[in-house]
């Protein structure tokens, strides 16, 4: 077990390193995941817009995949999905 | 150093404006808002390179000035009353954070019923947040007290934040001669804010502001009232060396007359003005009375006051709040504990008075000193909890 450290050994103000979030994978958080359709996607990037945990990929201006350690399948990127039949769908994660 | 007619409030502006700070989060509430007011005019007017931000509530005001706090900028705000109880939930992630904000309060009656006048109900019922309190008794003092907290609240050994107080309207709206300060003078003496870990450092980036679990909780709250403890003695030694560079010397309270008083009364803010000549008058009749007037109130300085007060034989503390505790105001309880280890302690009574500007005139102050010398004469105290000025 890592060692508990005594107040006396803390930074001041709790201060930590910054970019940690990262380090914690809420990806298993989730109920339902995204499923990204190719064929019907227009790369619009508005999932990217939306997404609230930074877990869709861009790249070259495209979407290229789903940070599935972060998603934790809130469903913005379906719902906000412009192409009809839509690009996203939320399917249940087993 | 010259000599201007200033009101408490024009005078805290005007420190504010040779402090120069990096950013002021500002939000107007009766009796701070000129503060503030005339702050921004400051501002407009470019006499000073402050980044003034106008939000729309108190509780942004503290939120933004802590964050520019954390962010490495010198960051003030001013409020009263409603305004701080509205900050309420941010003041105590500033200590925690150990921001050294510098803030101008303005004490006015909390609410309900609605009242804009002076008692003590807001800074004391913030009394708890780690935060540095310091009480004006009037125009000079708020002014010399708002520099001074400065470098309080950003030496090393502090590093958090420090609330500076005048009585509502009647320190913040009486005109008074006052001395200031040449602006070089005052930059030297406060010198540069330099933070070691900020927002805004985006070479060693950081988190601030992060969740704990039980598991450190506590141990990221005890250095906090390590910082508390500090403050005391620097309290002390800044209170010098403003007097050696500015003429005014300043301590944790003033004992005025107090030395081989029998009776004494504690007092903070500006009554200690009334009762200073209540206690003249009576010397001149023979009778042995002093006072203590309280400056800093956090932290308390326990030890000190039991000193100053040990060879009373009656004491009354007056307190312009109750906290509702059933067992007296906050001043009184708490100095009554800090006799709690004298051998030979005074007898102590708490008269809560003045509450939403009750006027206190030198008549009601003569009372409690009569009171006092009732006491001695009969051994006894009949009523503890006084309500001074109340009509019953």
């Amino acid at each position: 077990m890592k060692k508990q450290l005594s107040w006396k050994e803390l930074p001041e103000g709790d201060v930590l390193e910054a970019g940690t979030a990262v380090e914690f994978e809420t990806g298993d958080w989730r109920t339902n995941k995204p499923v990204w359709f190719p064929d019907r996607c227009i790369h619009c990037l508005t999932c990217w817009i939306v997404c609230p945990d930074a877990s869709v990929k861009v790249a070259d201006g495209k979407f290229v995949g789903f940070d599935y350690k972060h998603c934790k399948g809130c469903g913005l990127c379906a719902a906000e999905c412009p192409t009809k039949p839509k690009s996203i769908e939320m399917v249940l994660d087993k | 150093m010259v000599t201007v007619a200033k009101t408490g409030n024009e005078a805290m502006a005007e420190a504010m404006r040779q402090i120069n700070p990096d950013v002021v989060a500002a939000y107007p509430i009766t009796p701070a808002t000129e503060i503030v007011m005339i702050f921004a005019g400051f501002v407009a007017d470019g006499l000073v390179d402050t980044e003034f931000v106008a939000v729309e509530s108190e509780h942004s005001a503290m939120s933004a000035t802590l964050g520019a706090s954390i962010a490495g900028a010198r960051a003030m705000t001013a409020t009263s009353s409603q305004g701080l109880a509205l900050m309420y939930e941010i003041l105590p992630i500033a200590s925690a954070l150990r921001a050294p904000i510098v803030m101008p309060e303005v004490n006015r009656a909390l609410s309900g019923p609605i009242n804009i006048h002076c008692d003590h109900s807001d800074t004391m019922g913030g009394r708890d947040f780690g935060w540095i309190h310091i009480f004006s008794e009037n125009t000079q003092e708020a002014y010399d007290n708002v520099i001074q907290a400065v470098r309080i609240a950003e030496h090393a050994s502090v590093r958090i934040p420090a609330m500076v107080t005048t009585d509502g309207f009647i320190i913040s709206h009486c005109m008074e001669r006052i001395e200031t300060a040449d602006d070089q003078d005052v930059k030297n003496f406060i010198g540069e804010y330099k933070r070691e870990n900020s927002l805004l450092d985006t070479a060693h980036p950081i988190t601030a502001g992060a969740l704990d679990l039980q598991d450190y909780y506590f141990e990221h709250k005890r250095p906090v009232a390590e910082a508390m403890r500090n403050a005391k003695d620097v309290i002390i030694e800044i209170g010098k060396e403003f007097g050696k560079k500015f003429g005014r010397t300043y301590d944790l309270f003033e004992k005025y007359k107090l030395d081989d008083a029998d009776i004494a009364i504690v007092v903070l803010g500006s009554t200690a003005g009334t009762a200073r000549a209540v206690v003249d008058e009576l010397r001149d009749k023979r009778v042995k009375a002093g006072m203590l007037k309280l400056r800093v109130f956090r932290p308390f300085p326990a030890a000190e006051i039991a000193a100053a007060l040990s060879k009373t034989k009656a004491v009354a503390v007056m307190d312009r709040s109750d906290s509702f505790s059933s067992q007296g105001g906050p001043v009184f309880t708490e100095v009554r504990s800090a006799l709690y280890e004298v051998p030979m302690k005074p007898k102590i009574v708490n008269f809560i008075y003045g509450l939403g500007g009750r006027d206190v005139k030198m008549n009601d102050i003569n009372s409690v000193y009569d009171a006092l010398q009732k006491i001695i004469k009969t051994g006894k105290v009949e009523t503890a909890i006084n309500y001074l000025g109340l009509r019953e």
